[in-house]
């Protein structure tokens, strides 16, 4: 094992234990949030960010130890593309499929025709 | 653009991720890196039936950096509402009249959507002109609407030329 500067490890368990705790928010999310839109947020979003610590402390240990290296960037890329495509599917199988929301939930469609599966 | 370029942007974009799958800038990861930005656009191109154009490079930029921080903010605001114990949230379904038009530059600001504070795509009107969304906790829907219009909407409006 090469030795870190204290400054290094101080980042890195910094980015790591952020990443870790929002990984774990976001979880913590489909347990507590009361219906299935309101708990698709919180995986779409915080995981995000709990990846995103976890790659830039990636990043920093591995730039430190070794050479520059950047490629764990990719992985944001393909989170980047594909969160917002996974989640608008859920939500869209949801919406269609009419499932219970709580009371709170305020309809505010004007025209409700042009999201609904029928043809009248 | 040029017979051998189809698409710059693209090629570039490729340029990159070969080089970040590599992770090195060596001189035979560029080269090859560089062949195949040239060969895949070539034989690609002609399957994209959706031409976009960036009218505004340093808007885009702009667009990718507000972007950012609005996610890391967003974080924060749902790990706040999620911690919160059996706070009372006012979610709702939003219709959102679309100002833009085209495939790419509505993909791109419903992907915004989802990906920005509380709020998720969750379907396209069937005439293509609105965008339904599910906002997680919203005070005022007529404000949240204007503030993806102002925000996001109007650069990429500029961005596209559309």
């Amino acid at each position: 094992m090469n030795e870190l500067p204290q400054w290094a490890e101080w980042l890195i368990s910094f980015f790591i234990i952020l990443g870790a705790c929002f990984a774990f928010i976001g979880s913590l999310g489909l347990l507590r949030l009361p219906d299935f839109m309101t708990r698709l947020h919180a995986p779409t979003k915080n995981t995000t960010l709990g990846v995103g610590g976890v790659i830039l402390g990636s990043i920093l240990f591995f730039s430190v130890t070794d050479a520059l290296s950047l490629h764990e960037l990719l992985i944001a890329i393909f989170l980047f593309l594909t969160a917002p495509i996974s989640a608008h599917l859920l939500a869209k199988a949801g919406l269609h499929l009419e499932l219970k929301r709580i009371e709170s939930t305020r309809d505010l469609r004007k025209k409700p025709e042009q999201y609904s599966d029928r043809d009248d | 653009m040029s017979r051998f370029l189809p698409a710059p942007w693209w090629s570039l974009f490729l340029l990159t991720f070969w080089l970040l799958l590599q992770n090195s800038v060596s001189f035979g990861a560029v080269l090859m890196g560089s062949i195949l930005a040239v060969l895949i656009p070539l034989y690609t191109h002609r399957a994209r039936d959706y031409p976009i154009k960036v009218h505004k490079p340093l808007v885009a930029l702009q667009y990718g950096g507000i972007l950012l921080v609005d996610i890391i903010l967003s974080n924060f605001n749902i790990a706040a509402i999620i911690l919160r114990p059996r706070k009372q949230i006012q979610p709702a379904l939003i219709e959102y009249p679309l100002d833009i038009s085209g495939a790419v530059p509505v993909t791109i600001l419903a992907s915004t959507i989802s990906l920005t504070p509380g709020t998720i795509t969750a379907e396209l009107g069937k005439d293509g002109r609105s965008l339904l969304i599910h906002a997680l906790n919203v005070a005022d829907p007529e404000a949240a609407i204007q503030e993806i219009k102002q925000r996001y909407e109007r650069r990429l409006q500029e961005i596209f030329q559309c």
